[in-house]
């Protein structure tokens, strides 16, 4: 019961962190979301991929429950995180949101500082007692996300005067310092020229050993270097989900095949 | 009579518009590529007619009046004016002028009933005059804008042209318009600093702008120290400021972020209504409810309080300026970018941390501008003052004293029978310059706020 129809190996039980059941999203009567059954393997690289306007950013957006921001968004089924049913009204989202952060397509440092943007997060938590602890989860974050190097001499710069790709990098270590167990990132390169690209993707990839990661992505390649699961969506449905390799060379269905080969999308 | 030319106008325009469209389309049934679509040479017909007749009826009638007086005032049989002043000669004028719109008075004298006779003959000999002329001139603009009609004439560059030519007009009017007035303004204050030091004016404390009527009366010498007007408006603009800044902020704040969307469509409306109320109404509410409210409160806990009190007067203004605020902060608001917002909430900040930590910062600059711009209108506000505040100027920054405001003095000033040149009057205009310094300096500060914070996300 905790395979989906399409899966090309067996899950055990033990092996989910995130767990969705005939998730439905709809946006006043549009119907974005259909039926979504998946399972998410902790400390791991789920890519969802699909054409655009297929749900992905929508479902992700579920996942950390962002999608209560939008008026008209209305969400049904039951999604889980380590067993526990996130959208249980006794379930706080901002303490949620703690646990699962999220990096966005367009990098969107604060007007602040690098450091405040960085110890925004850890601030409104209380995770630091005094100005030592902020600042030793500050330099942790920005090292875990590759940046200490470039950054350490201009802490008190504005975050938004780094290149876009430091940006990002910062967007990611400001969602590290709270904490999270997830990360959910969605097509956090698009706006990136191939250098920085490279730069995410390995960060992502060292990432995996301490998160589970959740990466929306239109380029088939990228889902290919840094995941290990891969999801294909079509107009809200979940098409076929597995191992990135037995999607992208043997998939099961036709539209994923077609999407793949590059017939649509 | 007036009406004709433009008539004449309007029916060359559409005339010359339906013949120049003809034209072009002639030439493209006839197989050529025109260069401009068929409306633009109806267009550059029109404007071609319209833009230099309209300018010769507006010139011509502004004129009219004056050389057709000057006219009749030459023709009067000799001697009549003889030995008169400029002001005698006035009045006679005034009466042909009257004579002539039927209005007589008493038995004038023949020469008046004639002058009056050649008046009106003048008068509709140049109405005549001027419709020739117009339709003259319609008519060969008209031919002229069908003889361009051509496969290759460029004629939208042409309407391009003529208007642009007609906004640069515009923004001149606009501009030399203001400059006028400014000039003005400059030419009558300094006239006053030539009777009042420019010293007294700026640092005296006393405020009684009297003028001796005769020359040996006692103590009538006016004081001309603007100094407690100006404070008068400044404890009026204080407490309108901090009634205003307060809730329109939290009126914004409420209404961007946490109303629901119902609430907000009925709230903003209403907000947008309240800001086009006119100020004569707050000026009523002002003095019918907000000043005996304050005064019997205070009388019930034994406080004595004047009737016109700065708080009435600057607390209706207050509310004035509520909306002006409100709709800056929410649009400074909703200008911070989405993904500002989803950044702070997707890393589990509540939507207060998010407004007080995020958008408000990002906000401020707007705000500030939305701000400086009300304290403009709060000190240059003159209706509810006018209405609400007192007349006696004070020295006092006790809201529930009467206190009188810069508006209010300017008012009064030029209120009754005083001519142009004494210090009374002409202390109007130094108080309104003053007024217009302080409300460009402030202007000039909140647009360049303004201005800086949009591009940061533009
Ligand atoms: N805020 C919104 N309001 C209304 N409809 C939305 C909103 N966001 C997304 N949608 C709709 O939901 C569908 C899925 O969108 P999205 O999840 O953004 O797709 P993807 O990320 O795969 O490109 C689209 O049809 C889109 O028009
Ligand atoms: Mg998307």
């Amino acid at each position: 019961m905790f395979d989906t129809p399409h899966s090309a190996i067996d899950e055990r039980l033990s092996d989910t962190k995130i767990a969705a059941k005939k998730v439905q999203v709809f946006y006043g009567d549009t119907h974005a979301i259909k039926d979504v059954d998946i399972n998410i393997q902790p400390r791991s690289v789920t890519a969802f991929i699909g054409p655009s306007g297929c749900g992905k950013s929508t479902f992700l957006r579920c996942l950390n429950r962002m999608n209560d921001t939008i008026d008209i968004c209305r969400v049904e089924g039951e999604i889980t995180i380590d067993g526990e049913d996130i959208y249980d009204p006794k379930v706080d989202p901002v303490q949620l949101r703690a646990k699962v952060g999220m990096v966005f397509q367009k990098p969107n440092p604060f007007p602040k500082s690098i450091y405040d943007n960085i110890a925004y997060g850890p601030r409104i938590h209380g995770l630091a007692k005094n100005k030592a602890e902020l600042d030793e989860i500050v330099s942790s974050s920005l090292q875990k996300a590759g940046l200490w190097n470039e950054a350490k001499d201009r802490l008190d710069e504005p975050g938004t005067g780094l290149s876009g790709g430091q940006q990002q990098r910062l967007c990611i270590a400001r969602a590290i310092a709270v904490n999270p167990e997830v990360i959910l990132m969605d097509e956090p390169c698009s706006a990136l020229d191939p250098i920085a690209t490279a730069k995410v993707e390995e960060l992502i990839d060292e990432l995996r050993t301490n998160y589970t990661i959740v990466i929306v992505t239109h380029s088939m390649q990228q889902a290919a270097r840094v995941s290990q699961r891969t999801a294909f969506f079509h107009l809200g449905i979940l098409v076929e989900e597995g191992l990135t390799q037995d999607i992208f060379t043997n998939p099961q269905d036709k539209r994923t095949q077609d999407y793949i080969t590059g017939r649509f999308g | 009579m007036t009406a004709v030319p433009f008539i004449i106008l309007l029916l060359a325009a559409i005339v010359g518009y339906a013949i120049n469209i003809q034209a072009a389309r002639a030439i493209r049934s006839g197989g050529d590529r025109l260069h401009s679509l068929e409306h633009f040479h109806g267009l550059f017909s029109l404007l071609l007619v319209v833009v230099p007749a309209l300018t010769l009826v507006l010139i011509w009638l502004a004129l009219q009046g004056s050389i057709v007086d000057g006219l009749v005032m030459s023709s009067l049989p000799s001697g009549v004016l003889d030995g008169l002043g400029s002001g005698q000669i006035q009045l006679i004028g005034a009466e042909i002028r009257s004579i002539a719109g039927g209005r007589i008075f008493g038995t004038p004298e023949n020469w008046k009933l004639e002058a009056a006779d050649r008046l009106l003959g003048y008068r509709q000999a140049s109405g005549w005059l001027l419709v020739t002329v117009v339709t003259l001139m319609s008519l060969g603009l008209i031919f002229f804008a069908r003889s361009k009609v051509a496969a290759e004439f460029r004629a939208r560059q042409g309407v391009e042209r003529i208007t642009l030519w007609l906004m640069i007009f515009c923004a001149v009017v606009a501009i030399f318009t203001t400059v006028g007035i400014v000039a003005a303004l400059t030419f009558e204050t300094l006239k006053f600093f030539q009777r009042v030091p420019v010293t007294e004016f700026l640092f005296g404390l006393n405020w009684e702008p009297q003028i001796p009527i005769r020359e040996d009366q006692i103590a009538a010498e006016g004081a001309f120290g603007a100094v407690p007007v100006f404070l008068g408006t400044i404890v009026i603009a204080t407490v309108a400021l901090l009634i205003a800044v307060p809730v329109g902020l939290f009126t914004a704040i409420y209404l961007n972020e946490f109303s629901p969307t119902s609430i907000r469509n009925v709230v903003k409306p209403i907000l947008e209504i309240l800001a086009g109320v006119p100020t004569v109404v707050y000026g009523f509410f002002a003095i019918l409810v907000v000043a005996p409210a304050i005064r019997q409160f205070g009388q019930s806990i034994g406080v004595e309080v004047a009737s016109n009190t700065a708080l009435a007067a600057g607390g209706v203004m207050g509310i004035m300026l509520i909306p002006f605020i409100s709709s800056f902060a929410d649009d400074a608001l909703s200008a911070v970018p989405r993904s500002l917002r989803d950044g702070a909430l997707a890393l589990g900040a509540t939507r207060g941390e998010m407004m007080l930590n995020v958008l408000f910062p990002a906000a401020i600059p707007g705000i500030v501008g939305g701000i400086l711009l009300a304290v403009s209108r709060a000190i240059g506000e003159t209706m509810i003052v006018v209405m609400a505040a007192g007349l006696i100027a004070r020295m006092t920054i006790n809201p529930l004293d009467s206190v009188t405001a810069v508006t209010v003095q300017i008012v009064t000033l030029l209120i009754g029978d005083t001519s142009f040149d004494n210090p009374k009057t002409l202390a109007a205009f130094a108080l309104g310059m003053m007024l217009f310094i302080a409300t460009l300096v402030i202007n000039v500060f909140a647009l360049r706020i303004v201005r800086k914070y949009r591009e940061i996300y533009d």
